[in-house]
């Protein structure tokens, strides 16, 4: 056992280590993936001396980890993806709140925590994708019409464990209650051309290669999909311009409520808001800058104008678990 | 025979209970967490998920516990058995599919034999557009892909049954009439029936801890179940309480399986190995055993790694970079230390229940062996409360009261911490080679050893410890390929800087971006070959 106490020993003394150098590091926990942050955090501190380490998981175990790590973590910020996983992080207690005027002057209202507690980075669009082969957009018009006899076994959805679908039937829920939602869902689930995929990509290819004509994707993965293949037979529509516009969701961060370091990781946040590090943000991942004085990049903008749905993004948080409950019921596996 | 000291006794039993202790500290968290009852998430799971995940979990077991017995045992008795070309190197080819891992082979299926899939589409241009296959996304496509990927745990540990079973046997058993096909059922198979079982309950523990393929097909099963409670409702407790549900499934599952072994008397092996084959087949006979072996490695190993060279040259290669070497350095490093921790432990405990054979020891020792049945996260999760409990409470003050200014947690986020859960997760991955090779060792020849006057220590390290080398390096081995795959647990716990290939792969298949995960996933697999090949060339020449 003296392998183990060695271990521990050596351990306690590069921590130590760890804590004299403190001052030029922050720590962030991300559910971001490495190669969406990193480019953004070279910059920074290649323009700051400030290092930036950083651990990447799924949400619920990062959340897990800060919650047990308590008052002793060493991470200042928590980075996700999704208004509901944010707005979970929220309600676990696991950030503080930061007024800035940075911040409030570069990302609008409905994209941050009414508590200051968080503010989204990037915006992505939940839309429909159909193929150029066998629809014409004339025949889209939203979401909820897909669930129409026309579209019987030509739909394509993705599974209810992602929560980019549960934060689209909860922003449904909100606007257009819960008997309406259960009508669509039921209609939805009733035009599947095939069982649910497992992720976006394979959906949009599925449109490709004919297997179903319309489905409901992220906007960045068609975009990733066109870079790869751009012959693809496949392109987006902006659903529900006459009413509440298109679905948009989230990536954000905030700063842990026992950072070791609040006033660094609040201006790394700050700097993550503006023009100079959204461009790189965004573009990285195919998304639109939260930070809404800036164009999105010339790729995503041949994607065309839309209206988006301005409904608080919170709203995808507070109902996830009624929305979730809903597509078990329904069986949206 | 002297007597073994009651201190002695003592000794083996406290190894077990310590071992068996490690164990028992991530599931108290578990327990734990049945303090109280979330009704309104345990009233939605039961009347709409629970049934459903229950018959679902129940076909895949069945499914997977059947296709990698049947695989496993008739791959192993041809090669161990038979002489047929191309038998020399099937030989240790067979055992490659252990290289690739379940999540791997999970999105290569997928992908290679979805709608949109190159098979596919190339069918539907011979045939038109309404050919279709039968659906890879489907129970069927699960339990392929995971007995194509979990079938060398059978195969390995049952073609070193089989060889172990001597030249005189199976002969015997040819001159008291039996024929070839009744030798097979009535004497090798009941003698290998521990090493059979023993590799199909790693299997199925596999199945049922599996996250990573299981959600490629969108198979929901109770660990899908678990998970989805956890992510979805972010009720770590509910997740947990389901959590310590399939545990108890699992330890009544592996009780019963003890117990029908119990009954039935271990074989000692016969201590001269057999020289070449007692079957030479002939003819179309020969083809079609080597046609078979061909097929299941075709269809586990090749065509799946051809894929993902595909993959790899049309889209992934611009991704590889110096970062490699160093996510190859911490893979192995990681690895190897696992290995080396997880074979001593087991070791300790195999040779415990064979001095202690009583009632509590073996208890202890089947406690220790639960954590492979924990899917991957939960017990990272157990692991981790009970770190940051200890930082918390004993490493954070006591370095405060040292003097240290704003002390950091250390255990938690610390390697000592990944490394044994690694331990934990993977005793019974070591355990099981160790325990069918001691099996052979004659209780006879330790305590010839003893009676001619060797101390115990002596008889540990002059007769245990050489008997029991194969098993020993099968067991290194196996952990060494298995921590290269694991994903849940290093995600979680793994400190700074210590990325391995699993979680490169895990940045990209959770992004869907799965072309680009074949730089990764082929360096694994390329990673996990060696020793896959070690292991099965070393136990081919004892």
């Amino acid at each position: 056992m003296s392998f183990t106490r060695n271990l521990v020993v050596l351990s306690l003394a590069l921590s130590a280590f760890a804590s004299v150098a403190q001052a030029k590091e922050l720590v962030v926990y991300s559910s971001r993936q490495d190669h969406l942050i990193k480019p953004v955090f070279e910059m920074y501190t290649e323009k700051t001396g400030v290092k930036i380490n950083f651990i990447t998981d799924r949400e619920a175990p990062l959340m897990a980890r800060l919650r047990a790590e308590g008052a002793n973590t060493p991470a200042d910020m928590f980075m996700t993806v999704d208004a509901g996983n944010l707005w979970q992080a929220e309600e676990q207690g696991l950030f503080q709140p930061v007024q800035s005027e940075v911040i409030e002057g570069n990302i609008p209202q409905h994209l941050r925590s009414s508590n200051n507690m968080w503010t989204g980075l990037s915006l992505r669009a939940r839309t429909i994708a159909y193929s150029t082969e066998r629809v014409k957009p004339e025949e889209l018009s939203t979401y909820e019409a897909l669930a129409d006899e026309q579209w019987k076994g030509r739909v394509c959805l993705r599974t209810s464990k992602k929560v980019y679908n549960q934060s689209l039937v909860a922003t449904m829920l909100e606007s257009i209650g819960e008997e309406k939602t259960t009508e669509v869902i039921q209609g939805w689930l009733a035009n599947l051309a095939t069982p649910v995929f497992a992720d976006d990509t394979a959906l949009l290819q599925a449109i490709d290669a004919g297997q179903c004509d319309v489905g409901i994707v992220n906007s960045y993965y068609f975009g990733r999909l066109h870079n790869a293949q751009p012959d693809v037979k496949v392109k987006l529509f902006w659903p529900n311009q006459e009413d509440r516009g298109v679905h948009v969701n989230i990536s954000g961060a905030g700063v842990t409520r026992h950072a070791k370091h609040p006033e660094e990781a609040t201006r790394l946040l700050e700097w993550m808001t503006t023009e100079e590090a959204q461009r790189i943000f965004a573009d990285v991942n195919m998304e639109f800058p939260a930070n809404q004085a800036l164009e999105p990049s010339a790729e995503v903008a041949a994607w065309g104008d839309f209206k988006a749905d301005n409904v608080n993004i919170e709203v995808a948080g507070r109902r996830q678990p009624e929305a979730i409950m809903l597509m078990d019921r329904l069986g949206w596996n | 025979m002297a007597r073994p000291s009651p201190a002695h006794k003592l000794r083996w039993q406290l190894i077990t209970y310590l071992a068996a202790g490690l164990v028992l500290m991530p599931l108290l968290v578990l327990l734990f967490s049945w303090q109280s009852v979330d009704q309104t998430i345990w009233g939605h799971l039961l009347q709409t998920q629970l049934a459903r995940l229950i018959g679902n979990t129940l076909w895949l077991v069945l499914g997977v516990g059947a296709g990698v017995i049947l695989l496993g045992v008739s791959l192993a008795w041809l090669i161990s058995l038979c002489e047929f070309p191309g038998r020399r190197w099937l030989d240790w080819a067979l055992m490659l599919p252990f290289a690739i891992p379940a999540y791997v082979l999970a999105f290569v299926m997928v992908g290679l034999l979805d709608f949109a899939g190159p098979l596919q589409t190339l069918l539907r241009g011979w045939f038109g557009n309404d050919f279709r296959l039968p659906p890879i996304r489907s129970t069927g496509g699960v339990i392929l892909t995971l007995v194509l990927v979990f079938y060398p745990y059978v195969y390995m540990l049952a073609r070193s049954a089989f060889m172990a079973q001597g030249r005189g046997l199976m002969e015997a058993s040819r001159i008291l009439g039996q024929t070839p096909w009744q030798g097979f059922w009535r004497v090798a198979v009941p003698m290998a029936r521990p090493a059979i079982s023993a590799g199909a309950a790693l299997a199925i523990m596999e199945t049922l801890a599996d996250f990573g393929a299981v959600s490629v097909f969108n198979y929901d099963t109770f660990t899908t179940a678990i998970y989805k409670t956890w992510y979805g409702f972010f009720s770590l407790q509910s997740a947990t309480q389901l959590a310590s549900l399939l545990l108890l499934f699992v330890f009544l599952a592996l009780f019963a399986e003890r117990h029908a072994q119990g009954r039935n008397k271990r074989f000692p092996a016969n201590d001269k190995p057999r020289k070449g084959a007692l079957y030479r087949l002939q003819g179309p006979l020969a083809w079609l055993a080597s046609g078979y072996c061909l097929l299941v490695l075709s269809i586990a190993f090749i065509i799946p790694v051809g894929q993902l060279l595909y993959w790899l040259l049309s889209s992934g290669i611009a991704d590889l970079d110096s970062r490699y070497w160093a996510l190859i350095q911490n893979t192995l490093l990681l690895g190897a230390i696992a290995a080396l921790m997880t074979v001593v432990v087991a070791t300790l405990l195999v040779l415990a229940l064979r001095l202690q054979p009583i009632r509590r020891v073996r208890g202890a020792v089947a406690l220790a062996n639960l954590g492979y049945a924990l899917p991957g996260s939960v017990l990272a999760v157990g692991i981790m409360f009970f770190f940051s409990f200890l930082d918390n409470n004993l490493v954070v003050p006591l370095r405060t009261w040292l003097g240290a200014a704003n002390p950091a947690p250390v255990l938690l986020g610390g390697l000592f911490a990944l490394l044994l859960a690694y331990l934990i997760r993977f005793m019974a991955v070591a355990y099981g080679p160790l325990d069918t090779s001691l099996a052979r060792i004659r209780p006879s020849l330790p305590e010839a050893a003893q009676s001619l006057g060797q101390s115990g220590w002596q008889v540990f390290w002059r007769v245990y410890v050489p008997l029991l080398l194969p098993g020993i390096l099968s067991a290194a081995l196996l952990v060494f390929v298995d921590v290269l795959k694991e994903m849940p647990a290093t995600l979680l716990m793994r400190p700074f800087g210590w990325d391995t290939l699993a979680v490169r792969i895990h940045a990209l298949t959770s992004e869907g971006e799965w072309r680009r995960a074949s730089l990764p996933a082929l360096t694994l697999v390329l990673v996990g070959l060696a020793p896959v090949i070690v292991l099965i060339r070393r136990s081919a020449r004892r």
